[in-house]
């Protein structure tokens, strides 16, 4: 019996660095693209050319950084980037917390097809709202600005995020606001003292994520913003390919430098982050 | 989505004013050859998305909900995809898969087998599983993310329980964890269809849908058509079947939205 058991025990023992060791190939791989592009990015296009993928790099060199920094443009296109994203998810937090306040709080007529429309409106494929949008814009004169992409941004992540905020504010028992009314207190003042303080927590899940996606937008900045210079990260990148199609190294120098932003959020905020993932699916 | 409509049933080359003509767009589409070619790749977007994702996110989120050694960093490990913007992805596997220097070759080619080296994204046949790879490497850890989220409200005692009476890890898992994450599956086929026919961005950095439309997709055909053909009607025709297509999904998943609040 004694021998049986300590058999098992190796026989678990065995199981679980198996596990361990698969999982550690697994994540290998996982994260081979990144290294290989922090690898090339320091490296010099014609030494990879010449000496192969694998050949140890002579030297270090931060050549594709400047490059990618100054003539690939990355200093213009990552300001850029900051002035569609800050404002449009400033806008969109404040305007869904309200419409959430009032969809949670309030029963009024065509409450909830309002609340479906809103799960229709974010499960939608964007792309067919290409034409549409461009139509849109360009007839209120805002093609090519930031105040249209701006807009466009917090009109589509507004029904997401009060999908979730109402989510949220409906765990909130209401007798707290009863309460808070009798002592006369203006609804306004409810949402901006008690609500916005009890739901903070799903305020900062949701600001890291709604960061993360309007600073990774390809497809609005592709049909809104036509000139090089407005440019956010994303399509400036898309077109650095164009230009330095030969040197691999400046465009992963490029692309590294214009996910540190989204990394820092990932890095510092990561368990918000992965929390607002699910947000939306726990109802 | 109305004007888009309205659109789809009209020629229209952005300068003039559009010219009503009727069905012609879809009867057009019927017969165009590109259309059938990115409506089926998305169909297989669709059926990798609702399957390789799936089981492996589940996979790894069984194995790092227990406490194994460095689970953290495995799990951060996964979830470092999801960060990058899909033009980064994009950009970053088109090196990987670079016919002459890229990683994946200059692998095959080390280990002795350079008959497998080829122009991954050059070549009709590959291209598309190819880009379809990148969005999986993506996606398994967002899959992670909600099993992970989904396995901390399982009845714990309920597993212990199916152990005691004699269920391997195998059959305790399938007959008990797997049911109570049922509802999170739901969800995750859902966000996997919507996506699938989302594809966009990795297509059109990668290939922009080639070579000669092997790897377009729907919604890089509505781009291309209309942005850079300038054929809006017809453009807006194909938006149309993408709307199509994702509304018939979205109101199943809504009416068992519904159903469930009305027992609530």
């Amino acid at each position: 019996m004694p021998d049986y058991r300590s058999r098992r025990k190796v026989r678990k023992k065995i199981v679980s660095w198996i596990v361990f060791f698969t999982v550690l190939l697994v994540t290998t791989v996982w994260l081979t693209p990144i290294l290989v592009a922090l690898f090339t990015s320091v490296r010099d296009y014609d030494d990879i050319i010449l000496r192969g993928f694998f050949a140890l790099p002579e030297e270090v060199s931060f050549d594709s950084y400047f490059a990618a920094w100054r003539q690939g443009r990355m200093r213009q296109y990552l300001p850029n980037s900051f002035l569609i994203t800050l404002p449009a998810l400033g806008a969109t937090l404040l305007l869904s917390s309200l419409s959430a306040y009032a969809i949670s709080r309030f029963r009024f007529p065509g409450r909830r097809p309002i609340y479906y429309m809103f799960i229709f409106g974010m499960m939608l494929p964007l792309q067919i709202l290409m034409i549409p949008v461009f139509g849109l814009s360009n007839a209120m004169g805002l093609y090519d600005t930031y105040i249209g992409l701006i807009a466009i941004h917090t009109a589509f992540f507004l029904g997401f995020n009060t999908f979730v905020l109402k989510n949220y504010m409906s765990t909130v028992p209401p007798q707290i606001f009863d309460s808070a009314h009798i002592d006369g207190c203006s609804e306004l003042r409810i949402w901006w003292q008690i609500m916005l303080p009890l739901t903070l927590p799903a305020f900062a899940a949701l600001a890291t994520l709604l960061f993360t996606w309007i600073f990774n937008d390809y497809l609005w900045a592709l049909i809104l913003v036509r000139t090089g210079d407005k440019m956010p990260v994303t399509t400036g990148l898309a077109s650095l390919q164009g230009e330095f199609v030969t040197d691999w190294t400046v465009i992963m120098a490029g692309s590294l430098v214009g996910t540190i932003p989204t990394l820092m959020v990932f890095v510092f905020l990561q368990r918000y982050f992965i929390e607002g993932l699910t947000l939306g699916a726990n109802k | 989505m109305l004007y888009t409509f309205y659109l789809s049933l009209t020629e229209w080359d952005m300068f003039t004013s559009p010219t009503f003509v009727g069905l012609a767009n879809f009867r057009r589409l019927a017969a165009d050859p590109v259309f059938h070619r990115s409506l089926l790749n998305n169909l297989k977007w669709m059926v990798v998305f609702i399957t390789v994702p799936i089981a492996a996110g589940l996979s790894l989120a069984m194995v790092l909900n227990r406490k194994v050694r460095g689970s953290t960093f495995f799990k951060a490990s996964f979830f470092m995809p999801m960060v990058l913007s899909l033009v980064v992805a994009g950009l970053v596997w088109s090196w990987l898969y670079n016919p002459a220097h890229g990683l994946i070759n200059t692998v095959l080619r080390g280990i002795g087998l350079p008959q497998l080296a080829r122009g991954w994204l050059a070549n009709a046949s590959t291209v598309m599983e190819s880009i379809i790879a990148v969005g999986v490497w993506r996606q398994v850890g967002y899959v992670m993310v909600f099993y992970l989220a989904g396995l901390q409200s399982v009845n714990k005692d309920l597993v212990d329980a199916s152990r005691v009476d004699g269920a391997g890890s195998w059959k305790s898992f399938r007959h008990v964890v797997l049911p109570q994450l049922a509802p999170i599956t739901t969800v995750v086929i859902v966000i996997s269809i919507i996506d699938s026919l989302r594809v966009f961005a990795l297509v059109a950095v990668m290939t922009d849908g080639g070579p000669h439309n092997a790897s377009n997709v729907l919604a890089n055909y509505i781009y291309l058509t209309g942005f850079q053909w300038y054929q809006m009607g017809y453009a807006a025709a194909i938006a149309v079947v993408l709307f199509l297509l994702a509304f018939v999904f979205i109101v199943f998943y809504l009416s068992r939205i519904a159903r469930e609040e009305d027992h609530a």
